[in-house]
């Protein structure tokens, strides 16, 4: 079981493989099309490191719900719990 | 009267010079990049060709991090060369709706491909990444390099095998005689140093076994050449209407006067034994420039090396120019680079405007004892070529019987 400071920081982690954003650019508040520019093929890749990283399903109708960092941070918590 | 259409940028990566400066140099003095190859599939396939020709600076060394991994190899090595060319024309200012691209490659993403498909196996549909197909069709190239330009008058992708680099000057020469565009970048790029077409090309008998002495392998015209090396990277080159480069004051390198495409409708893969293709493709290039067999001065040849595909195109050069093929300087400069498949053309493309601006041929090494069906005037060690006007022959020939030519003329 991660905390949610270890999900943001395993998430910061992703998306600066991903898409080259430094770490701290990524925050709670954060939304990944309007403020970190992530298509949805990156997000799509993202979202399936982030299941391999925190052992979690995220289905693909769930990923449109998340708009911000902070919601794929709570999401990632529940489905670990 | 159609417009003219000239080279104003160069760019290349290969196995003997990650930039043109640097491949100009090595051509000229004639050196190998064909190695030994260290990576572990090799043996753990037990492959029968364990050479190749891979790049001299690997892509990582230019590239960024994220970059990379959104393009498969082949289209890394296209964004290098083209990048190279575009700075070389020295363009600051375009239309970019009358800026095209005709990028072609012999095979395509054949790693991202072969990986994907071994995600699938191991680890099951999710895994494998959502960029798959955009990295692995063969347009990949084209369409990055358009991308990166902004070029909107069309990406085109040419695929003929070892022809496509040279089938792609011909797709930016129409575009431009057509009025359809005023600035192409043309090249090819190619990537397969993998163990599937290796295996698959050893299979067909067509690449060289000296594994124990990689830098002489590529032996184009040598009575002992046993197949072609495989290397890899790309050629670029900026095509412009002649007027638009004249009007912003640009540095032209040559004229590109003519080029000719042909099919041998004649096996999927021998060559035409006499060679009649081929022999139409460099009639049609010469009647396309307008040039006679002894305005030529230099031809870069195909010559992969192997036993049965240097001949014919020797036999086709002597039905085409008659005589004045014994005048002729020939480079084979596969002999240090191996056979870059569908960027070849594009890389000697580079080599043969550059021979054509220098007048220089650059070197045909390895040739030790001249096959003697094969009595072409080889240029061994790098030769001067003749003041006044001058006329250069590019010849690429692919497999499905695909021949195509251009011709060069100093401006």
């Amino acid at each position: 079981m991660a905390s949610n400071e270890e999900i943001l920081a395993g998430l910061a982690e992703i998306i600066n493989e991903e898409t080259g954003l430094a770490p701290e650019a990524v925050q709670l508040e954060k939304s990944f099309t309007d403020d970190l520019d992530i298509d949805s093929i990156s997000m799509m890749t993202i979202v399936v490191n982030a299941e391999e990283k925190f052992g979690v399903r995220i289905p693909d109708e769930e990923v449109k719900n998340l708009s911000t960092v902070g919601d794929a941070v709570d999401f990632i918590s529940k489905a670990q719990a | 009267m159609a417009r003219k259409v000239v080279i104003t940028g160069l760019g290349a990566t290969t196995p003997v010079g990650g930039d043109v400066p640097t491949l100009w140099q090595n051509a000229l003095k004639g050196v190998s990049g064909v190695v030994r190859l260290t990576d572990d599939w090799v043996e753990e396939y037990d492959l029968p060709v364990k050479i190749a020709a891979k790049l001299a600076v690997p892509a990582e060394n230019v590239l960024g991090r994220v970059e990379m991994k959104r393009m498969d190899p082949s289209t890394q090595y296209g964004v290098i060369a083209a990048r190279e060319a575009w700075r070389d024309s020295g363009i600051e200012e375009i239309d970019h709706d009358r800026l095209a691209v005709a990028f072609a490659t012999g095979i395509g993403g054949v790693w991202t491909l072969l990986s994907a498909w071994d995600t699938l196996k191991e680890k099951g549909p999710r895994r494998v990444l959502p960029m798959t197909v955009p990295m692995l069709m063969p347009n990949g190239v084209a369409a990055a390099v358009s991308l990166d330009l902004g070029a909107r008058a069309g990406a085109h992708t040419p695929v003929s095998a070892c022809a496509s680099g040279t089938e792609a000057m011909a797709v930016g020469q129409e575009l431009i005689r057509s009025g359809k565009a005023d600035v192409v970048m043309v090249g090819g790029a190619e990537a397969a140093i993998h163990p599937m077409p290796l295996a698959a090309f050893a299979s067909m008998q067509a690449l060289s076994k000296r594994n124990d002495d990689p830098e002489h392998a590529s032996r184009p015209y040598d009575i002992d050449r046993d197949g072609f090396v495989m290397g890899e990277g790309a050629g670029a080159l900026v095509l412009e209407a002649e007027e638009h480069a004249l009007a912003r004051g640009a540095r032209i390198y040559a004229e590109l006067a003519g080029t000719s495409v042909t099919a041998d409708a004649y096996h999927i893969t021998a060559p035409d034994p006499e060679g009649l293709g081929a022999t139409r493709a460099l009639k049609a290039a010469m009647f396309d420039a307008r040039v006679q067999p002894e305005d030529i001065v230099h031809i870069n040849a195909h010559a992969t090396s192997t036993p049965v595909g240097d001949k014919p195109e020797y036999t086709a050069l002597r039905a085409a120019l008659g005589a004045q093929v014994d005048d002729v300087a020939v480079s084979a400069t596969k002999s240090q680079m191996g056979h870059l498949l569908g960027a070849s053309g594009a890389v000697e493309a580079v080599l043969t405007v550059l021979a054509v601006y220098d007048r220089k041929a650059p070197a045909t090494i390895n040739l030790e004892h001249q096959d003697p069906e094969i009595p072409l005037n080889v240029v061994t060690t790098a030769r001067d070529l003749p003041q006044g006007d001058i006329v250069a022959l590019s010849n690429s020939f692919g497999f499905g019987g695909h021949n195509a030519v251009l011709v060069v003329r100093n401006h």
